[in-house]
């Protein structure tokens, strides 16, 4: 791919995973930064807080992850000047949607997920294609370990009969803690077989009370 | 007049008779079976006694760790041994091919197989198969002449040097030996350069990973150090386990056939002798 003259994406590898709660939610993604077989840096954040109880994780090309970030970043900030108020998340889900598919023929190549508490404070995860396509949904996971975690969550998350329970209201009903521990053993797992994920993993948790980061290692090899 | 056509028997070596079929193929569309690269550090260097080997221990498929605790030090003979780089079925079908050769020489000769043996055998092998056999090998050994390092390329071309690295690590490696080697390194001294070139491979090489084999070969005796670092725990390891009750998974029909017919057995007196 890399051979013809014209490529001018790179995938920088990486992993992001959400769980929606009834009252928080988790969104994690690794730090480490790569091309090819080498390693650019392990201490990268693929983690945005767009608002107080919004945030955006992306995989997949950083150069357009951090030009998305500044553009909804700005964006925000001219809707706060205009309506006098911040963005929710589910504005902010339509507004991230509204972006990608403005660049529909020249994409950003970002695999977004982003999460954060809707109007009635219950935890809400959107997921994003390269286009703009997003669905709401209970947990998601984008990325190279993407393929290997979202079996684990859809045996340990989806509720007992997928016909009963429609996924737009599938928030788990595990705890705070349990679902954090749930991240942390799946990340573990991904960093195994995965060689693009590892190095540390950052954890943010958001709930009524506010933003929450935790770190904790992973492979480094 | 019409000559008579010999068909010669075919004499080994790549066969190039179904390439313009595959080029058609591939043209049309075909996708060409993958196959498993081990993405590898492997390195090798003499120190005063003998040779030391060293090799990490992950085989990828693509971006996927297929094995995290393969073995890449191949066996050859009693005082030779070889580490593989390259496609896994190339190093293991051309050293256990090559090793099997070399035990019948032993046969034929009465003596110790000599590296340089090994090294004839596999370069000529790979040259006849024009570099398709996908193996870049370090070979070292102790024989009657001495210690022996070499390199060996996929397409046959070798080289003999102090110390070798080879792999997707190789720069990896190479660069802490450059830094670091020095002849007539002690035992422990070669052993503790050897694992830190592996380790940089493996922590700076995402093709390389998990832990570290080293194989020390002396005159008359050699130590296979199989897993002697282990620098990649699991790092979180979840309390809460996973459990699968009954339900977990929804029965959404069961049907029973027995295979046997049950047999009544009813108690009979029992037989008179």
């Amino acid at each position: 791919m890399a051979l013809r003259g014209d490529w001018v994406y790179e995938n920088n590898g990486g992993t992001c995973v959400a769980i929606a709660g009834a009252d928080y939610t988790v969104v994690a993604a690794d730090t480490r930064l790569s091309v090819g077989y080498s390693i650019y840096t392990r201490e990268f954040s693929k983690i945005c807080t767009l608002a107080d109880k919004c945030v955006l994780a992306s995989s997949g090309f950083q150069g357009d992850m951090k030009a998305l970030q500044k553009n909804l970043c700005a964006r925000h900030l001219i809707y706060q000047h205009q309506q006098n108020k911040k963005m929710s998340c589910p504005a902010m889900a339509q507004h991230l949607s509204n972006t990608l598919y403005y660049k529909r023929f020249f994409p950003y190549y970002t695999f977004n997920i982003l999460g954060g508490l809707d109007n009635e404070g219950k935890g809400c995860v959107y997921t994003y294609d390269a286009v703009g396509s997003y669905e709401r949904v209970g947990y998601s996971c984008q990325g190279t370990g993407g393929t290997l975690i979202m079996p684990v969550l859809d045996n340990q998350l989806k509720s007992p009969s997928p016909l009963l329970l429609a996924a737009r209201d599938a928030v788990t009903p595990l705890s705070e803690s349990e679902a954090v521990d749930l991240v942390k053993d799946v990340f573990a797992s991904a960093t195994e077989r995965d060689i693009y994920t590892g190095d540390k993993l950052e954890i943010i948790i958001v709930n009524a009370a506010g933003i929450r980061r935790e770190f904790i290692d992973l492979r480094k090899d | 007049m019409e000559k008579a056509r010999v068909d010669l028997p075919p004499k080994g070596g790549f066969s190039f008779d179904l390439c313009r079929r595959n080029e058609m193929l591939t043209k049309k569309g075909l996708q060409l079976p993958g196959f498993r690269k081990t993405g590898t550090t492997i390195v090798g260097l003499i120190f005063e006694d003998g040779v030391i080997l060293g090799a990490d221990t992950r085989a990828t498929e693509g971006p996927i760790v297929a094995d995290k605790n393969c073995e890449k030090i191949h066996y050859m003979a009693p005082n030779i041994y070889c580490c593989g780089a390259g496609t896994a079925a190339d190093t293991e079908a051309v050293t256990d091919m090559v090793s099997s050769q070399l035990q019948l020489h032993r046969y034929a000769t009465r003596r110790e197989s000599r590296v340089i043996t090994a090294l004839t055998l596999l370069k000529s092998h790979l040259f006849s198969y024009q570099g398709h056999v996908s193996a870049a090998l370090v070979l070292g050994g102790v024989d009657i002449t001495g210690p022996h390092l070499h390199t060996v390329y996929p397409h046959g071309s070798t080289d003999t040097l102090p110390f070798a690295t080879m792999g997707s690590g190789s720069l990896a490696a190479m660069a802490v030996f450059e830094s670091k080697y020095k002849e007539g390194l002690t035992r422990e001294d070669g052993i503790q350069l050897v694992g830190e070139a592996i380790c940089s491979g493996i922590f700076n090489d995402l093709g390389s990973g998990s832990n570290v084999d080293v194989c020390v070969i002396t005159k008359g005796k050699t130590d296979y150090l199989r897993n002697h670092q282990l620098p990649n725990p699991r790092t979180y390891i979840s309390s809460r386990g996973y459990s699968f009750d009954r339900g977990h998974t929804e029965v959404l029909s069961t049907k029973i056939t027995p295979l046997k017919l049950k047999a009544e057995v009813v108690e009979n007196d029992a037989m008179e002798e």
